[in-house]
């Protein structure tokens, strides 16, 4: 056979990887939540492969039995491929039990999570995936890469997302999410229709569902919509419904929504 | 090519199957080879509309599962020469169709068919999503009132997304609002929503407007469709809404409150 010829080729690429950040060492309550979580989807992992974050245990001391797990995760149709962070003692138990090491990703000037529509029924186990799209066309977006090349360079330079354009109707029961950056909607968004993104949100047309900005904890994010009619808004998690009506002077109105400390700020959008 | 149009609403008792019933016939009545399918499979009514129950003999699912011909269940109707029915199974359920089989149904109706009217069951499960998924057209069927007018708005976001055409990124589906049991007298004293009120929410283009008729009610009884009724306002508005279905461009009848003889007298309004 030729040598001529390439059988393979190494190459560098930057993957989406789902995490699974691990806030527990008791194998059985992490077994169990995990088990009651994955019946709730059973499909919803398919084989993806899944990087263990273990910065939360990685004081502990404590390790994990890592072979384990990932047999465990296997036979619910979750594939451990590595882990992500843990002492030097958890890194190395997890390469006895075959499982990779990732470059830990760079730190973020934007740690928080607790985003108002962040539904967390499960203490032990906090699974960072993409929410559910109604395979709306046009919505895919790129999960957070886990080892991006030059990680001194992205930590410095959070990445440009290219902001997400929806022009069609947002009606009841959709949700749209625009992972890591901006949402445009330039139509109505329906009461029950659910917009969802990292960064700001704009509404040229009625807005009348929810609007969730800054859903990864970023407080400067705003909301901006040409005809106030929202059910509720939230900005980094702080959130607003309307039991009593809209108030008066921005009820069907151009206005927007920004956080000041821990309050809601809506204002009427003057020229 | 044969059009495929489905008759759907979300929320049950908003009049799909009466419509599904007239709009067909007034299709057939206009020349067109048209088929009519019932997508409620254990809840079958349109045989009853169209007065046609006592000659079902097989039936869609018989088709699916291959145990007759399509020819052997299509029903031919008694008052149009163009239309036939395929009428429901009374004693499955919903899990007994499947995309295979309603597509194969479809494609063989698309060889002899001008237009194939899906009507579709209420809700947004299976049944509701086998009428739909390969729509050319959809007609979206509402009553002037919010609960209804939520769950139309919710059964236009699933054809956008899940539909055949949205699935494989074609032209999306045609949308057609149709309002059907409308009141002006009510709309105007503020129990119902108005036509207007409805496409502010919704947003798709209106087909036209039924006024609410005892008619409607006697015609499923006695087994015909509504369109074929003697002077009713009911059938005139069918006979507009397949007009406009066809292109003419018709004015919007049932809209306004009926003048009263005192009213036209005094010359008010």
């Amino acid at each position: 056979m030729s040598i001529e010829i390439p059988a393979f080729k190494i190459k560098t690429g930057t993957l989406p990887v789902l995490q699974l950040h691990i806030l527990t060492t008791d194998m059985a309550q992490l077994k169990e939540q995990l088990a009651l979580r994955l019946k709730l989807t059973p499909d919803f992992f398919a084989s993806t492969p899944i990087a263990l974050e273990l910065s939360a245990i990685a004081e502990s001391g404590a390790g994990l039995n890592y072979a384990e797990l990932a047999s465990f995760m296997l036979e619910h149709g979750m594939c451990a491929a590595g882990i992500v962070g843990g002492s030097a003692e958890q890194r190395a138990a997890a390469v006895q039990a075959g499982l990779g090491l990732f470059t830990e990703a760079p730190a973020r000037n934007v740690t928080k999570r607790e985003a108002g529509h962040a539904i967390t029924a499960n203490p032990a186990v906090e699974l960072h995936e993409q929410p559910e799209l109604p395979g709306f066309s046009g919505v895919e977006s790129e999960n957070q890469p886990v080892d991006p090349p030059s990680a001194q360079v992205a930590a410095e330079t959070p990445p440009v997302r290219a902001t997400m354009v929806i022009d069609r109707p947002v009606r009841t029961g959709q949700r749209i999410y625009a992972e890591g950056g901006n949402l445009v909607v330039l139509a109505i968004v329906n009461a029950g229709a659910e917009l969802i993104a990292d960064g700001d949100i704009h509404v040229y047309a009625p807005m009348r569902g929810k609007a969730i900005a800054g859903a990864r904890g970023n407080e400067a994010a705003r909301i901006f919509v040409q005809g106030m009619e929202a059910e509720l808004l939230s900005i980094a998690g702080c959130f607003k419904v309307f039991e009593d009506g809209i108030p008066e002077n921005v009820r069907g109105k151009p206005a927007q929504v920004h956080l000041e400390g821990s309050r809601l700020h809506i204002q009427p959008l003057m020229h | 090519m044969a059009k495929v149009i489905v008759i759907t609403s979300g929320k049950g008792g908003v009049g799909k199957t009466t419509t599904s019933a007239s709009f067909s016939s007034g299709l057939a009545l206009r020349g067109n080879k048209t088929v009519v399918i019932d997508f409620d499979v254990g809840l079958r009514n349109l045989d009853l509309i169209m007065g046609c129950e006592r000659r079902v003999v097989y039936d869609i699912i018989n088709v699916i599962n291959g145990e007759v011909s399509l020819k052997q269940a299509l029903i031919k109707d008694k008052n149009c020469d163009n239309l036939f029915i395929l009428p429901a199974s009374q004693t499955r359920d919903k899990d007994a169709l499947n995309l295979e089989g309603v597509a194969r149904i479809l494609e063989e109706l698309k060889q002899s068919f001008d237009f194939i009217v899906c009507d579709s069951p209420a809700g947004i499960e299976s049944g509701a999503f086998m009428a739909m998924y390969f729509a050319d057209e959809a007609l979206v069927v509402t009553n002037p009132e919010v609960s209804s007018v939520r769950d139309s708005d919710r059964i236009l976001g699933i054809l956008a997304a899940k539909s055949k055409r949205a699935v494989e990124g074609l032209e999306p589906v045609k949308e057609h609002l149709l309002v059907t049991r409308y009141d002006p007298k009510r709309v105007n004293a503020g129990e119902m929503l108005s036509v207007t009120d409805i496409q502010e929410i919704l947003r798709i283009p209106l087909l036209g407007v039924i006024p609410e008729s005892e008619s409607v009610l006697k015609a499923s009884n006695s087994g015909t469709p509504a369109i074929h009724l003697d002077k009713s306002d009911v059938a005139d508005a069918y006979r507009d809404v397949v007009g406009r279905f066809m292109g003419e461009e018709l004015p919007m009848r049932f809209v306004a409150e009926k003048a009263g003889f005192l009213k036209r007298l005094l010359g008010g309004r």
